[in-house]
This record gives structure tokens, sequence and C-alpha cells, in this order.
């Protein structure tokens, strides 16, 4: 089975900085890898370069066998590849509703045209995705916030509405850029079934950049360790937390356990 | 050859007074990262500063010999000048720290008009003379150029304020502070800057140079009217972005270009071929051009939104 | 009724036209002073309207507009004046008819013109946001009016003197309706799905970017659509005094246009129709009292962003329940 997301040896180069280099690893159907590093690894440089927001010094990103770079990241995200930031970046002044809408817009038929003569096409297309949008807020029990503005939800629900967001733009690949952070250890947990749940429940790989390794450890089936932008590991949960390399590059010695250790 | 000589030295002449302009955008862009729009209307009241000041004054002064004179009237009008840009700052900027930055840009353009009209209703419409407090003379022996005493006093007036400035940038801890709050402001208050000193310190600062660039223009174009501020505050404002902003010493280069600039397409345009009318929109133009393809001017640096 | 209320908005558009119709055919019954006033307000909310859908709507923050209304204005007036009298010809001689087809045709001219010139703002100001895209358009503002008061006096935009013995086509049914249907236009464009791209646009390109929505071709619609109705404004004000300068069209009047888009609130369409009728009276009553308006005006521009940034009327936001099982 051919995979949905392949790196090739990516390098970018910050003036004289190489954020990431020789990266090459890649992402099966249906598969949850987790990525790790310390802080400045280059973790979510990573997922800018996969979504377009920088591009590539050398190497090759291949998203169901098309290139990724030097297409816009709106482009991207009709290619098939949904986001969530690591600072939240809902839009603030609009309705929960009306975030995840927006989504939606790039499957519309209709275009400008059509939202001005507002004729039955457009009104039955419009009734038609907020259908779509009520039937993903119902399934993360959001529905009944719809038109609460996402600025006064609490904190976990934006995260979650965030999530919800991406996943309106029917993505093959969701990418979560740390998900559990500044979440108690109750939320933790419902975020891992959540994570679980979205995978299985639409059919899509995803790639989690996390800090938490309780969360990291429980659900990934795979993890890529990150440092200084180079990948020096890769397998699966037992075989990074066990792997001296990574050890090292958390805990800067070899002995005693880490935060690996879940 | 001798006219382009000529109408290169009057650009740098011009250029000075520019930059003197510029620094007050620059440094407040440093330290706020909003443009104040309403800079150039205190370069004006500079200049209305220095010619009050002179009247009120007159018969002190006429018996003092004209450099220690001119001095006078310059430290008073870049103290009061100083006192209305930390007032301005305080009653209009502040209130609006940690708001979107275009809300500030639109307070600062509500205080620009402000101070016009509020102007043209102190000090009426029409334009006044300005006293030649520096004597008009010509400094002769210099081949064919013609250069003024106004214009050597703006060149060394212009030159020991750089001096000084730097001096306090690089050299006080009044200095060191503002350097720390345009790198990162967050940090600087933990690290003990008192924030709003230093910021009403910036506004003070480049508002008292701006004041020193309103008596030198005022001399150098023996006028002044509440709109005086406008284009030069804009010529100003361009050359801190073409020097690139928040950079200080971009923002004298930048206006030492624009003066040049300036003063050589209004010399040619006539053998250009362009009605010299579009001298107003020169500025505009290098604006325009240095946005789109470096924004970061020639000396700044390149900022990125992190993602 | 059902049918009424599912296209209401059309309704709606409908109604507002013919409501202008009648009272034009009706105007004569009017005060003169009033219904110049009533007018200039009509002008007013197309130009507060249009340039909302910039600044508001789509967060672009542009201190030009005055420049695409003055584009407008220029452009239809040298059409009615320099053209007006072959195509009264054409169309056998002065008529309620041929003048309506002389002015539709003027008006539009002007309307693309400044459109064009929206795409020629719009398209590099991409690069730049914030306050840079103000000093920006400001400076195309100002370009524009040095161009045109540096035309020939004797050529057809008079230089520095402007124009004089334009027709004076602008009724109350050219004015209010082509004001109906642009806050039509902006308004249903908004409504929609497609619509909410605006206002993504606005509150962080980023993420917009990353919902699939390209944050350029929404900039460019924006600017293009706002410099069109900002043209028509021009031509409606060029054919109701019958003269025009190129002063009039300069920086302090954009500040004008901004100043009912703050008041009315950015990226509220109400509240800026409000507005434009509020400052538009509130200018009447300081007409004796010159050298006090702008002083007011800057005052209350620097009160309301320290007070109430998000305009006078209260936000609010759209009721979404779910319809239909």
């Amino acid at each position: 089975m051919s995979s949905v997301l392949e790196l090739n040896d990516v390098s970018i180069q910050f003036g004289g900085l190489r954020a990431v280099g020789g990266l090459t690893f890649s992402i099966q159907p249906g598969e949850l890898v987790g990525l790790i590093g310390p802080n400045g690894a280059g973790k979510t440089t990573v997922f800018n370069l996969i979504t377009g927001v920088y591009q590539p010094t050398s190497g090759s990103i291949k998203f169901g066998g098309v290139s990724v770079p030097g297409h816009k990241p709106h482009q991207i995200t009709k290619l098939g590849i949904a986001r969530t930031f690591q600072n939240i970046r809902l839009f603030s002044s609009l309705s929960v509703f009306d975030n995840v809408r927006t989504a939606k817009m790039m499957h519309l038929r209709h275009g400008i045209a059509h939202s001005l003569f507002r004729g039955p096409a457009f009104l039955d297309e419009e009734a038609m995705i907020e259908n779509e949008v009520f039937d993903l807020l119902d399934i993360f029990d959001l529905g009944k916030e719809a038109s609460t503005p996402c600025k006064s939800l609490c904190y976990g629900d934006q995260r979650r509405l965030e999530i919800v967001r991406a996943l309106a733009t029917k993505p093959k690949l969701l990418l979560l850029d740390e998900p559990a952070a500044g979440m108690n250890p109750t939320e933790k947990e419902e975020l891992m079934h959540l994570i679980q749940f979205i995978k299985d429940k639409f059919q899509i790989s995803v790639l989690l950049v996390e800090h938490d390794m309780k969360v990291v450890m429980g659900i990934c089936q795979r993890i890529a360790v990150l440092e200084y932008g180079v990948k020096i590991a890769e397998g699966t949960p037992a075989e990074i937390q066990n792997n001296p390399k990574v050890i090292a590059a958390y805990l800067g010695t070899e002995d005693g356990k880490g935060p690996l250790d879940a | 050859m001798d006219q382009f000589v000529q109408q290169l030295l009057n650009g740098l002449f011009l250029g000075a007074i520019y930059a003197l302009i510029a620094l007050g955008y620059t440094m407040v862009y440093g330290v706020l990262r909003f443009i104040n729009f309403a800079h150039g209307d205190v370069f004006m009241l500079g200049a209305f500063g220095g010619l009050y000041v002179h009247k009120a004054l007159a018969p002190l002064l006429n018996a003092l010999p004209w450099p220690l004179a001119l001095a006078v009237v310059m430290l008073a009008s870049m103290a009061i000048c100083a006192a209305l840009g930390i007032a301005i700052e305080y009653f209009a900027y502040r209130p609006l720290r940690n708001r979107p930055r275009l809300n500030v840009l639109i307070t600062a353009i509500g205080v620009s008009l402000f101070i016009e009209y509020t102007g043209q209703l102190v000090f009426g419409a029409t334009q006044q003379p300005f006293p030649a407090i520096i004597p008009r003379q010509n400094i002769s022996g210099l081949g064919g150029l013609t250069v003024t005493m106004t214009q050597v006093i703006v060149v060394v007036v212009t030159t020991a304020l750089l001096i000084g400035l730097r001096y306090i940038v690089m050299r006080t801890r009044l200095g060191l502070a503002m350097r720390a709050l345009s790198l990162n402001p967050t940090a600087a208050a933990l690290m003990g800057v008192n924030t709003s000193v230093v910021i009403s310190f910036t506004f003070g600062l480049g508002s008292a140079l701006a004041a020193a660039g309103g008596i030198l223009y005022a001399s150098l174009y023996p006028s002044v009217d509440p709109f005086m501020g406008i284009q030069p505050g804009i010529k100003a404002f361009v050359a801190a972005v073409l020097g690139g902003i928040g950079n200080i010493p971009g923002a004298a280069l930048g206006g030492m270009i624009i003066g040049v600039v300036e003063t050589l397409v209004t010399g040619y345009s006539q053998k250009l071929g362009i009605p010299s009318g579009y001298k107003e929109g020169v500025a505009f133009i290098i604006l325009i051009l240095i946005l789109l393809f470096k924004p970061s001017g020639l000396l700044g640096k390149v900022e990125r939104e992190k993602v | 009724m059902q049918l009424l209320l599912k296209y209401r908005t059309q309704a709606f558009l409908l109604l507002a036209l013919l409501v202008s119709f009648v009272v034009s055919q009706a105007s004569d019954n009017i005060d003169g002073y009033v219904l110049q006033i009533m007018l200039v307000a009509g002008i007013n909310i197309i130009l507060a309207v249009s340039l909302n859908l910039v600044n508001g709507h789509t967060g672009q923050f542009s201190l030009g507009h005055a420049g695409f209304m003055g584009v407008g204005a220029y452009m239809s007036a040298a059409v009615s004046v320099e053209m007006g009298p072959s195509i009264l010809g054409l169309l056998g001689g002065p008529s309620t008819l041929s003048h309506g087809v002389t002015f539709v045709i003027a008006l539009l001219v002007g309307g693309l013109c400044a459109a064009v010139c929206g795409w020629m703002v719009g398209v590099p100001s991409l690069r730049l946001r914030g306050d840079y895209l103000a000093i920006v358009t400001l400076g195309f503002n100002e370009i524009i009016r040095v161009v045109f008061q540096n035309t020939s006096s004797s050529g057809p935009f008079g230089g520095a003197l402007g124009m004089r013995g334009i027709p004076d086509y602008s009724t109350f049914f050219w004015v209010f309706g082509i004001a109906a249907i642009c806050i039509y236009v902006v308004a249903s464009m908004v409504n929609s799905t497609y619509g909410r791209g605006f206002l993504a646009v606005r509150d962080d390109e980023v993420a917009s970017e990353s919902m699939g929505v390209n944050t350029v071709r929404y900039k460019v619609v924006a600017f293009v659509l706002g410099a069109f109705f900002a043209g028509l404004a021009g031509g409606l004000y060029a054919h109701l005094f019958g003269a025009i300068d190129p002063k009039g069209f300069g920086f302090l009047k954009s500040v004008d246009i901004i100043i009912m888009v703050i008041l009315g609130g950015m990226g509220s369409t109400l509240g800026v129709v409000v507005a434009a009728i509020g400052l538009t009276t509130l200018n009447e009553q300081l007409r004796d009292a010159e050298k006090f308006r702008m002083i007011v005006f800057s005052i209350l521009l620097i009160v309301m962003m320290i007070v109430r940034p998000q305009g006078l009327l209260p936000v609010t936001f759209e009721k979404k329940r779910r319809k239909s099982a």
C-alpha cells in the first residue's frame, strides 16, 4: 500500500540556521504517527513545511503522489491535509457554527455570483452545508453551542473546536500540533480517546506533535524523534522508550528515568 | 555640474531635517510597533513653539548674540514639545496599549487632525513669517556654490543632536531599556524595565527632535502654518521606512536620501518632463516601491510571523 | 408567502428600489435643501458600506477610499460631459430615457475605472498588513489626487480647478437605488458560506489558508468591489453638485468615510448605514462652525477608539439552530 505522505530528504534553512535537515519519513493510510523532540527541535517547522507555510530548501514532500512544495497553503488543504495550531487559532469574532462553516467553503460549487443572486441552487447548498456542520458539531457534542462566540468557549472546547474545524475540510491526513498543551489529566485522557475515535470514525491518518509522553506513547502506532532538526530515531513506542539516543536527547545523559517513562 | 553639486548640497540640508523627524517615527515604532501619525504635527508645534518663545522673549533675545538666542529658543521649544509628546502618549495612546495596532493607528490619525485643526483655531489658518533668528547671510568662498548660514546651522545642529541621541541610546540606562523594550517588551518588563517610563521617555525624545527639526525647517523656509507638518511628516516617515523602521542610523540615512531625491526631482523636473506638482507624489512612490520590494528597508531586519 | 420568505433578501431589494422610485417621482415636494442633504447621505451610505467591506469585513485597513471615489467622479463626469451630447443625439435628442442611458453609461465607466484602480492597489498591497497597508493606500489616494491636480487646466479634467457644468442627473432614485444595491451586494455576500471567508481573512489569515480559504482572492475581491461602489458614489457625487475638484477627493475625504465606518462598527452594515446618515446630518449642523468641524470629528475618532472600538451598535451573533433532521 502506498504512503499517504512521504518526506524525502527534506531540509529548510533560515538564514544560517538549518531548522530541519535531511528528514525522511512517511505515513501510511490510517496510521497514527507521533512526532516528538525537545523544544526547538523543528517539529512545528515540519508541520509548516507539510502545509506549505514554508517552502523546503531541498528535498521532496509528496502527498498522495502530488508534490506539495509550490502549492499555496489553501491549495494543500484542498489536496486533503488539515491542521490545528499550537496556539489555538480560531476565528475569534465568529460563532462556533461559522468557524466550522468556513472550512466548508472550499467544497462549495457556488461562488460569489450565487451568493448574490441567492437562487434555489444557492439556498439548497447552504442548507446542505448547515446540516453537515451540525452533524459534525453533534458528533463532538458542540451542537448546542453553535451560536456561541467561539472565544467564550472553555479552553478544552476551543481545542476541540479547532479539531472539528480541521475535520470539516474532509482531510485524508490530520496534523495536530500539541493538542494536549494546557490540558489537565482528565482532559488529556479524553483527548486520547478523541484522537483514536477520529482516526477510526473518519478513516484518516493522523500526525501528532505532542510533548506529553503519556499521550504520545498511549496512542501512537509509530513515533519519530527529532533533535536539532534531524531525525534521531523512529519506531514503536516501546522501541523509542528504550532508545539510548532518544534518552540522551531528552536528558543529556545516559542514565536515569526521563519523561519517556510514562 | 556646479548646479548639480548645488542641488545635491541643498538636498542634504533638507535631508538633515527629515532625518531629525524620521528619528521620532523610528524610535516610537521601535518600542511600540506603531506609526505615530501625529509626529509631523509635533514638528509643526515645534516651529510654532519657536515662533512664540521668540515673540515672548524678544527684548531679552535681542540682547544676546544670535547663537545663544537660537539655543534658548530651540531648547525651550524642544522642552515644550517633549512635554506635549508625553501628554499625547499618556492621554491618547496609553489607554490603547495591548489593543490591536490598527486601533492605535486610527487614534493617531485622530490626534493628528486634532492638532492641525486646533492649531488652525489657535494660530490662525494663514501663513506667518518666521523670525530670522539665524542671520540670513550667504557664506562665500566655496567656488560657485551658495551656502547660507541657516544651512550650516542645520548641519551643525543635526549632527550634534544625532551624536547626543546615539549617546543616550547606547550609553545610558534609559537607552538600554529602550533597546531592550524594542527587542522584547515582555522580557524587558520582567527584567524590571519600567515600560511606561521608557515609552514616555521615547515619545519625549522623539518629540524634542521633531521640535528642533521644526525650528530648523522654519528657518530654512521662513514661514509657519498649522498644516506645515503634513508633507515633511510624510517624507520623514518614508525616510524611516526606507532606512528600515526601528533602526536609528537607518532613519538618518533615509532622511538624507529622501532630501536629495526630492531636491533633484524638483530641480530637474522640467528637464525630465515631469510637472513639478508631482513632487508631492514622489515620496509615496518611493514608499510603495520600498514596501513592495524591500519592506525591511536598507538597514532593517526582516520580521517573520510565527505560526 | 413561503416563497416570499425564502427570497426575502431579493424582495427587500425590490421594495427599496420601488420606494426610491416613488419618492423620486414626488421629490419636487421635498424642500430643496433637505433633498440635497438626503442625497448626500445616500452617497455617504454607498461610500461607507463599500469601505466597510474592505476595512470592516475583510480587515484590510484602507485609507484611500476617496481616491477611488475621485476616479469614479472624474471618469463619469468626463463621459457625460464629453460624450453625453453624442449619446443623446444617437437616442434622438434629450429625453428621460436618453439622459438615463447616458447616466448609466457614465456611472458604469466611472465604477469600472475605479474598480481597475482598486485592483491595481489591491494586488500589490497583498503583501502588506495593518499600518503599512494603511499608509500605502493613503499614498495611492494622494497619487490619484496629484495626477488629477496636474492635468492640463484646458483639458477635460481641468487641473487644479477641476470640472464644471456636469449635468445634474443624480436624482433620489439613482442615489438610493444604487445605495440599496450596494447594501444588498455587501450584506448578501457576507451572509453566505462563501462570504464568511471575508471574516475569516480578517480574523486570522494563516488559519484561513489552512481551512482552504484563498486569502489573496478574497482580499482582491474586497478591494475591487469596494472601489467599484466608491466609483459609483463618486459618479453620483459629480452629477449631484455639477462641479468637482481634486481637493475634494483627498485624504480628508477618506477620513470622513472612515469615521462613518468606525462609528457604525467595523463589519456591521446596519451600523455603518446609521452612522453615515447621522454624520451627514451632524456635518450639516456644523456647517456654520466649519472651524470646529474637524476638531469635533477628530475627538470623536479618538474617543471611539478608546471607549468603544467595536462601534456604537452592539455586536450580535446570528442564531443558528438545526432546521431539519
